[in-house]
């Protein structure tokens, strides 16, 4: 998951813009430091060779130089940051080799569904691509948020219950990587690791149909069994009986998932004599 | 009768917190019998819990901050042991346990360890700098450190009665909302701030006030000492920014008790709404807890190079710039809710802006160095570490201001390695320097150096072993709050960040030893001077302790560096000074009010936990009843006789003048 060994465009162009960053700010970060444990070390009280000159408290010269020198890195920077945000913004199309393939990933209590409309499957916390192909994530949540993250391939993107965003990647090498959640969601956070198949786009089609003959078909009723808190071990797959699941997910057609019950008895009674009231 | 409340509230199953709770209600238990037995009940009652002279409240917010300080780390101890064995496994604490422990961490280390630090730290010394008898409101600043402390207490209740939020310490919602956190954890996360909140704006406001209205006899703004100028930037930024925490908290309230929609999933709630609003306020608040440190090392770097602080003009410009872009940055803490570009570069660009004045601030510091004759007392340590460390932590930070690099380490552990890289390296170093450096001051003598220097070695090694493995395993992509892992590659980082974590808990025993040490030789290391760093601002003319009106003289002001310029004239004009004129005092009365007002907020709060109702309406009554008793007071002041003051002076002046002969006599 090493976000300095890339597996795609999008990974790639962050971590450049990242080392470039880095290095534009050692160079007046090292200097700085060096600096400073330098003017500590020499001017010490038992040193009789430093000179003493209690009354430089001003310098114009200094001044300018030192407003100027964070004022020209800031400025260096922000060019790196600006350019940088239009060129990979998530919502820009990724150029590719061959279709595109649309994904839609739901995050729920405590796993990932990813839903391909196009081939009418879908799976859980495990996502297969085509090498090379253009990846169009549509993303939302069936609960509290989360963050939809795949270290190597790039450019993290919130999941937010009623809301899509979107998200464009490419995986450029055959091989297994894995992704997480990066936004803490709840007891069962931890499990929410995927693994992520990048196969070749001959392989693709083969993966597809092998998955649609699944037994298990995902419908509104198997979803909501599927959005319950529940920690996923397992990598279940499920034929796609609405495409437009997703849609109905994400404009709250399909009602968010509901959370955990009370701990103690006592509160529980509590708030449900509340209710009744 | 008793709302949610019944026996199942206490955490049976989860063995370590009653016992750890145990233990510190025996010890407290312990304390309140020896108290009672050597009969001090009168004279902590007296001269502490109701005293309105802000010396006394200084000293109870600092040491209400390293209390809470020690709950905090031992909070940091658990995680960060946690982590270094559930690899493949649950480690030692379940997820409904483990989520607690993070969530509690962080909301203990910034509201009840960084606020009441540097707010101690202000309120002790900025009176002393301005040359004045006490802050602008004495008994509302009672108040507001009392509201405080029933923050922090409600905060630990939650240990044995309920829970604690599990959400982390901003509870986000909707995970924060009733749906998804049906226990009273979110609650005792809201009410504590919620009535803290009240406390640090009052203490805000009083801070404000005082830097602005009472200053001594020629204390121009531009003569201000530079801890004032942070204090004043610092709390014009809680003004500001508090009363959006607290908002944006009863927003969250009101949804949760009487089913409004605010931030729920459903009915049109907003759940990015409460994102935006909790880093308008958290934002600012980072620079609220970073300005004040940033004062204290100017005033440390400047005393022990025996120089004046080098670009006065610089740094006061550098500080009231930092006050209002750090405004205008807060949505950089979630550039990956998928905001356009525009939106991302603009708010990118404008973080990056504020390392413009904070990068001048070291270069100042760094040149006021230039030349001088450094003395390496501790606090000067603290300050060269910070200097080091904070440069780090600037660069980490500008980095994750540039939104295509924050798309990889947002949430990651690299983003906790820079954040705690700059409120450990900036605030928590500066509260140490601050408190071995005003020490003296208040208690009248010195911490011990030997041990003082050891903690720092320790918390500076154990800091960037603890810290430098968080963001190695940023960089592989691990993100923050997981209660177990099974990746490989971050196992041995999370390890030698164990490691780093014993270092650093060596550094607190070293200050505890410190304290307990410095407190048994206080004859040795007593200051009878006032002045025990040859000091550069007007706290240092008075004696140590100084007494309750401060000043027997108010100090006439000529020139920057106030007491060096006294110094130095009467240094040249060898002249004793001339006996003052002195004229009776006039001083506040003490006050229960913030002490009673406190404990029915207390009784309020916990009864609002709980639902509670009718005991909701005791607290509340009880509380106004408390305000509208002292609001209809008739004395609130009383008069200290002019031939008391003159006594009492002239004691202090002839055990300075006696304690500067014999320091003059072998030169």
């Amino acid at each position: 998951m090493n976000i300095l060994d890339p597996q795609g465009p999008i990974a790639a162009a962050n971590k450049t813009i990242l080392i470039d960053s880095i290095a534009i700010m050692l160079a007046i970060v090292v200097p700085t430091i060096i600096a400073i444990l330098a003017f500590a070390y020499w001017f010490r009280q038992s040193n009789a060779r430093a000179q003493y000159l209690p009354d430089f408290a001003y310098s114009g010269r200094i001044e300018l130089v030192v407003w100027s020198i964070p004022t020209l890195t800031v400025i260096l920077l922000a060019g790196v940051a600006w350019i940088g945000s239009h060129q990979l913004d998530p919502a820009v199309r990724v150029e590719g080799t061959g279709s595109p393939v649309r994904i839609q990933a739901v995050s729920l209590d405590w796993k990932w569904l990813f839903i391909y409309p196009d081939q009418r499957v879908a799976t859980v916390n495990s996502l297969t691509v085509p090498v090379g192909a253009p990846l169009e994530f549509e993303l939302t949540s069936a609960s509290v948020w989360n963050v939809f993250f795949i270290p190597q391939l790039g450019s993290m993107i919130y999941t937010m219950n009623g809301m899509v965003t979107r998200l464009n990647l490419r995986a450029d090498n055959e091989g297994d990587v894995q992704g997480l959640s990066a936004h803490f969601s709840g007891d069962g956070f931890p499990s929410m690791m995927f693994d992520v198949h990048v196969i070749s786009p001959l392989d693709f089609p083969n993966w597809v149909s092998n998955t649609a003959k699944s037994g298990a078909v995902l419908n509104a009723d198997s979803y909501r069994e599927l959005a319950r808190q529940s920690v996923e071990t397992g990598r279940p797959v499920y034929r796609l009986d609405d495409p437009r699941l997703f849609e109905f997910i994400a404009t709250q057609q399909i009602p968010p998932s509901p959370g955990p019950t009370l701990k103690t008895q006592s509160a529980q009674s509590y708030l449900e004599n509340q209710d009744a009231r | 009768m008793l709302g949610k409340l019944d026996f199942s509230a206490i955490p049976i199953g989860e063995p370590i917190p009653l016992v750890a709770a145990g233990i510190v209600l025996v010890i407290i238990l312990a304390v309140l019998v020896w108290a009672g037995v050597k009969g001090y009940f009168p004279y902590i009652w007296r001269e502490w819990i109701t005293s309105v002279d802000h010396k006394r409240i200084g000293v109870m917010y600092v040491l209400l901050a390293m209390v809470m300080l020690l709950r905090g780390g031992i909070d940091a101890i658990m995680m960060r042991t946690q982590l270094a064995f559930a690899f493949h496994s649950d480690g030692f604490f379940p997820p409904q346990h483990y989520n607690q422990i993070f969530s509690a961490h962080g909301t203990i280390m910034i509201f009840f360890v960084g606020m009441p630090f540097v707010i101690g730290l202000m309120n002790l010394i900025v009176p002393l700098q301005l040359g004045v008898r006490d802050v602008a409101f004495p008994t509302l600043n009672s108040v507001g450190f009392w509201l405080t402390a029933t923050g922090a207490l409600l905060v630990n209740v939650s240990l044995v009665i309920g829970e604690f939020a599990r959400t982390g310490w901003l509870v986000f919602p909707p995970l924060s909302e009733l749906t998804y956190s049906p226990g009273v954890g979110v609650d005792y996360y809201t009410w504590s701030l919620e009535i803290s909140g009240v406390g640090t704006l009052v203490a805000g406001i009083n801070l404000v006030t005082t830097v602005l209205k009472l200053r001594t006899r020629g204390m121009t703004y531009l003569r201000m000492p530079m801890f004032c100028w942070t204090t004043l930037a610092s709390n014009l930024l809680i003004i500001a920014a508090f009363p959006i925490l607290t908002a944006t908290l009863a927003m969250l309230i009101l949804d949760r008790y009487l089913g409004f929609h605010f931030f729920t999933n459903e009915g049109g709630g907003n759940s990015m709404m409460f994102m935006n609003l909790i880093w308008a306020w958290g934002h600012p608040e980072v620079y609220i807890l970073a300005l004040p440190a940033f004062g204290i090392f100017s005033e440390v770097v400047s005393t022990f190079s025996s120089k004046s602080l080098f670009g006065y003009r610089s740094m006061v410009l550098a500080t009231m710039a930092i006050c209002i872009i750090s405004f205008m940055v807060w949505l950089h803490h979630f550039f990956t809710m998928g905001a356009g570009p525009n939106v991302n570069a603009i708010f990118g660009i404008a973080s990056m802006i504020i390392a413009v004045p904070t990068g001048v601030k070291i270069y100042n510091w760094l040149f006021t160095m230039f030349g001088g004759r450094i003395r390496f007392e501790t606090p000067m340590m603290w300050a060269v570490g910070f200097m080091v460390t904070f440069v780090i932590g600037g660069l980490t930070g500008v980095l994750v201001a540039v939104p295509p690099a924050d798309f990889l380490l947002h949430n990651s552990l690299f983003l906790v390695a820079h954040f705690h890289n700059v409120i450990i390296g900036a605030t928590l170093f500066g509260a140490f320097a601050g408190y071995t450096y005003w020490f003296p001051k208040a208690f009248g003598f010195r911490l011990h150096d030997g041990l003082g220097k050891t903690a720092f070695w320790f918390t500076l090694t154990g800091f960037y072993v603890t810290f430098i493995p968080l963001y190695a395993a940023g960089m592989l992509g691990m993100t923050r709050r997981l209660q177990h892992y099974d990746v490989a590659e971050w196992r041995p980082w999370m390890i030698a960040a164990g490691v780093g974590t014993i270092l650093l808990t060596i550094g607190i025993l070293f200050q505890i030893l410190q304290l307990v040490v410095s407190i048994r030789r206080r004859d040795e290391l007593r200051d009878a001077t006032g002045d025990p760093w040859d000091g550069r601002s007007l706290e240092w003319a008075t004696s140590s302790p100084p007494p309750a009106f401060n000043f027997a003289v108010m100090p006439n002001v000529a020139g920057e560096d106030a007491y060096w310029t006294i110094k130095s004239k009467a240094k040249q004009q060898g002249l004793q000074a001339r006996e003052p004129d002195y004229r009776d005092i006039e001083m506040p009365r003490n006050s229960p009010t913030g002490f009673v007002c406190a404990f029915f907020a207390t009784v309020m709060g916990f009864a609002l936990i709980w639902h509670i109702w009718w005991l909701v309406a005791v607290g509340l009554v009880g509380a106004f009843a408390t305000f509208v008793a002292f609001a209809w007071r008739d004395h609130d002041e009383y008069v200290i006789p002019a031939a008391e003051v003159a006594r009492i002076d002239r004691a202090n002046l002839a055990e300075r003048r006696a304690a500067i002969n014999q320091a003059e006599i072998p030169a």
